[in-house]
């Protein structure tokens, strides 16, 4: 860091781990061990996570949802888990007010 | 996305800047842009980058290259953060490191402002319970070293503690558990260590042997000169205390120099005894106690050794003009013996940051003297704060809900306090006298802490200006084992770990 200089143990740790992460790539943000939609088939995807075939590839309201929350398509929806905490705020129940979600601009 | 600065604190020392990130517990020296970018963005809605960075077209492509730096160290963060994560605790059941073993509730003093035996006592609220025994059988403290054993999992080192009462009016049962601790200690392959709290009237050269022998951290109760000492500490009788203890602490202290390990004295400052800079050089220069705690008295409001806001900033003043003190040693490379600072110093080096305000059901354990367990010492016998027993074990439910309780998420006014990571709400036992519920921050300290935080921070950066050598001392020292008696402003031990 060219600007502020780490003084007491814990701030050198912070700028270490920094530094280790910084040419490493990172795939759509997430962090390494999969989590979320990645390791369940949820949804749109060939199996549901008991097994399930019923209805799937059937894009719904409630997928806002399940992306949104597990952050699990971020190209496409917001994220809840670091950048758009609030954005289902004045969305109580999608199949009544889809409408009222607003679009994100980064 | 807007953006805002996180609770912090800035300081200066000579000609450089620095700051206190709370949300990491990081100290950085920053130059003069990072200064003005934490101006900048010290807007409660937070502000869109771009936006925020229009004033600062001066300084080209410097500026946003800067607050991305500062967003990498947590000193910026997202406007909507939230102001504390959720209140995670560890894994349970955590195991336990300390285990504080109330020897005795009886006392052979009657000082007026004690906690133990005052209105303020915890047990006292319950008339109906049946009085307990007075002395912890030897039989019931091996029986507390096999439950400590049980559930300290694969720590390698373990603290047991011995409290009061007077400690030493029940020196026998000291004595064993001691010695049974070494020896399952040593079967085990787990080293113990031993605290002890004591008055200091009982002090015979048999106790002194033992406690050298098998390398007590002391803490000797007393309040400084016989003017001091004996306004508060006296006999039953009401005659003063200083002329027995001085002589039995100075051979304490003869005997134990160069053997065991530094014994320190705990000050209890009361509304008429509050020169702390004429204790300290009295109980280090003049008796030769090797550190000095200094702790305000607990008490609800009212009584009349209690502290008045007036007071606290006089004991302000005066740990400042100690600390000047400290620093003068520490830039010669010299131990200076005001714990207080010591303890302060030490977490702003390692950089801890408490999710709890201190080790209390966490890693440390109250044993009353029929085994009861307690949050901490000053818990035990209280019965609705018992958390089990040691035949019994630990009632998991409860500890689990006492720690969720506590939790620093929990206490909305510590959101915004850039205190936080060093205190953390403060003193359980100190919030239930204050407000009947051990949960609550202790607000009436906060002004105070974040005033003493700031004094710490001070210190710290001075020192690491002038001899920065100094601070290895703390990188790899086991943390002390916890000093009963402690209080908000000396937590008793310290399970967050930076």
């Amino acid at each position: 860091m060219k600007h502020m200089i780490p003084i007491n143990r814990k701030a050198r740790m912070i700028e270490a781990l920094v530094l280790a992460d910084k040419h490493r790539a990172h795939a759509m943000s997430l962090p390494d061990p999969p989590f979320g939609c990645t390791s369940i088939f949820a949804p749109g995807w060939e199996v549901t996570s008991d097994g399930g075939t019923y209805n799937l590839c059937t894009p719904i309201e409630r997928d806002l949802y399940d992306c949104y929350h597990s952050c699990y398509w971020p190209a496409q929806v917001p994220d809840a888990l670091t950048n758009s905490p609030k954005w289902a705020d004045s969305c109580g129940a999608p199949v009544n007010d889809w409408a009222s979600i607003d679009l994100v601009f980064p | 996305m807007r953006i805002r600065t996180a609770p912090h604190h800035r300081f200066r020392s000579g000609d450089e800047s620095f700051v206190y990130a709370s949300t990491s517990a990081s100290i950085l020296k920053v130059d003069a842009l990072v200064v003005r970018l934490l101006e900048a963005f010290d807007v409660e809605d937070g502000l869109e980058p771009g936006e925020g960075l229009e004033r600062f077209r001066d300084a080209g492509d410097e500026a946003a290259e800067t607050l991305d730096e500062m967003i990498q160290a947590g000193l910026v963060v997202p406007a909507d953060t939230p102001p504390l994560s959720v209140p995670e605790i560890p894994p349970m059941p955590y195991p336990l490191g300390t285990l504080v073993l109330n020897v005795t509730n009886k006392c052979n003093l009657s000082c007026t402002y004690c906690y133990e035996y005052g209105e303020d006592r915890l047990s006292r609220d319950e008339a109906s319970r049946p009085p307990t025994t007075p002395m912890m059988p030897a039989g019931k403290a091996r029986e507390s070293i096999d439950f400590l054993l049980e559930n300290c999992g694969d720590r390698r080192s373990v603290t047991i503690t011995f409290f009061g009462g007077e400690t030493l009016l029940n020196f026998e049962t000291i004595r064993s558990a001691t010695l049974y601790a070494e020896e399952r200690c040593g079967e085990r392959g787990v080293r113990v260590g031993f605290a002890l709290t004591t008055n200091a009237t009982l002090l015979t050269d048999e106790v002194i042997d033992f406690i050298v022998a098998h390398r007590f951290g002391v803490n000797v109760s007393i309040d400084g000169p016989a003017r001091d000492q004996d306004r508060h500490r006296t006999f039953k009788s009401g005659r003063g205390t200083y002329d027995v203890i001085a002589p039995r602490i100075r051979r304490l202290l003869e005997r134990n120099r160069g053997l065991g390990r530094p014994i320190g004295a705990r000050v209890t400052l009361t509304a008429g005894s509050l020169g702390v800079r004429d204790l300290y050089d009295h109980l280090v220069g003049d008796l030769g106690f090797d550190e000095v705690g200094f702790a305000p008295v607990t008490s609800a409001p009212g009584r009349d050794y209690a502290l008045s806001p007036e007071h606290y900033s006089r004991i302000l003043e005066e740990f400042s003009s100690l600390a000047e003190d400290y620093v003068a040693e520490a830039l010669a490379g010299r131990h200076h013996g005001f714990s207080n600072l010591n303890d302060l110093l030490r977490e702003l080096h390692l950089g801890t940051n408490k999710a709890h305000p201190c080790g209390a059901g966490l890693g440390l354990l109250g044993v009353s003297t029929e085994g009861e367990l307690g949050l901490c010492h000053r818990f035990v016998e209280s019965g609705a704060h018992s958390v089990g027993d040691v035949s019994g074990g630990i009632d998991e439910k409860k500890r689990r809900e006492f720690l969720q309780r506590g939790h620093v998420s929990q206490k909305i006014a510590c959101g915004s306090c850039f205190a936080r990571p060093v205190c953390s709400g403060g003193c359980y036992h100190e919030a239930y006298v204050r407000y009947e519920d051990p949960s609550q921050p202790n607000l009436h300290s906060c002004e105070w802490i974040r005033a003493w935080t700031a004094l710490g921070l001070s210190c710290y950066a001075r020192i690491m200006q002038g001899n920065p050598g100094f601070f290895e001392r703390f990188e790899n020292s086991p943390v002390r084992p916890p000093a009963p008696g402690g209080n908000a402003l000396k937590p008793t031990s310290n399970e967050s770990m930076p």
